[in-house]
């Protein structure tokens, strides 16, 4: 556990300078622990916006207004925050406004609690539905190559991706 | 005698404080709309604002994805703090994601404001009640969300403090328009939400 935490640490930091270096500054996040190092990062970086969410949906409406003034965000929520983002997912596909959002899965491999299958396997169809690309991450060579990758799709090619955290990547939580 | 939307009690809404006409108390209250940035919610203020200002492109009106208006207002408040961020929105819209008020206590940010058109209904779909015409008070869910600067807006004289509220910089300001249950301004706007994002962000981009 701890050999991985420190891994973990090392892409997420990657991971934080590679978005700011993409001119995100909007962090908008529901705390998650996948995400603990990314919401710390951004809570202490002057040149970063930091907005903890009381639902993700609210951070979906949050980047089609950062995109209305011209600024870059993230979302950052667990999968099951997926589910509370549907609607509001009409403003972006409808309007063609960039959407990247990170998601750290639950309810996939290795999972343990029963009550985060539903929500867990229903995130890829969901997100499609909705016209939001989805690209998963089993590994941590592929963190950054990916991202990268997202942030093109996203920022010039107009789209809404969700890059997929899998349990693979961050480990299951024991229960 | 006066004809109101089918199954409106205008009497009963009257005697709880639902007086003002927000034809023209929404134009009273914002005053010079070039000041401002707008985002709307659905149906009514949509069409306050879209009357008020000629659709123009300083501003973003919704007809969907309700619950979303103060948090796109929040979004474009921080990625522009040189400009003032007007969020006008319906009770039912802002009851739908009222969660998002604790969000932006928590910022604060300075250059934006929020006016609720309170008339206690939801208009688009038939004038169905809301909660806030069956005791809940939005502007006591935004100050015991922290936000300080808060008013409800009434009757006429109430008018210009609330104008005077919306264009103070020392925090987000929070107003609660209350108005009577009638219909907003028959203002045809523009639809398409892919359009007015190109339109407002053109406006704005290109303006620096």
């Amino acid at each position: 556990m701890a050999e991985m935490n420190r891994g973990a640490a090392r892409w997420q930091d990657e991971l934080y300078d590679l978005l700011r270096r993409n001119k995100i500054t909007q962090f908008a996040y529901v705390p998650d622990a996948g995400h603990r190092i990314l919401i710390d990062r951004s809570l202490a970086d002057p040149g970063a916006q930091s907005v903890a969410l009381t639902t993700e949906e609210e951070g979906v409406a949050l980047l089609a207004g950062a995109d209305l003034g011209g600024a870059r965000g993230v979302l950052l929520m667990q999968s099951s925050g997926t589910g509370n983002c549907v609607n509001m997912l009409s403003l972006m596909k409808g309007g063609h406004f960039p959407l990247l959002t990170l998601v750290s899965m639950r309810g996939d491999f290795g999972e343990g609690n029963p009550w985060q299958y539903p929500m867990g396997q229903a995130v890829e169809p969901v997100l499609r539905a909705m016209g939001v690309i989805c690209l998963r991450i089993e590994r941590p060579e592929e963190v950054i190559p990916t991202v990268e990758g997202a942030l093109t799709m996203v920022f010039q090619g107009g789209n809404a991706v969700a890059v997929l955290l899998t349990q693979r990547l961050l480990g299951a939580k024991a229960f | 005698m006066a004809t109101y939307p089918q199954g409106v009690d205008m009497a009963a809404a009257i005697a709880a404080g639902f007086i003002l006409d927000r034809r023209e108390a929404v134009p009273m209250l914002i005053g010079r709309h070039e000041d401002f940035l707008f985002v709307t919610g659905l149906a009514g203020t949509a069409r306050d604002i879209a009357a008020l200002t000629h659709d123009g492109a300083h501003i973003y009106t919704m007809a969907g994805a309700m619950g979303g208006a103060a948090m796109i207002g929040l979004g474009l408040a921080l990625a522009r703090p040189d400009k003032r961020v007007l969020v006008a929105t319906g009770d039912g819209e802002l009851l739908m994601n009222v969660g998002a008020l604790a969000t932006i206590a928590v910022l604060n940010p300075p250059n934006l404001a929020i006016v609720c058109v309170d008339n206690g209904h939801y208009g688009e779909t038939g004038y169905q009640k809301s909660h806030t015409s069956l005791g809940v008070d939005l502007e006591k869910i935004a100050a015991g969300c922290g936000i300080t600067r808060t008013r409800t807006v009434s009757k006429e004289s109430d008018l210009a403090s609330g104008a005077r509220l919306l264009r103070e910089g020392n925090g987000t300001a929070f107003v609660v328009l209350r108005v009577k249950p009638d219909d907003p301004p028959p203002y045809k706007r523009n639809l398409d939400p892919a359009a007015c994002r190109i339109r407002f962000r053109a406006a704005l981009l290109a303006a620096g």
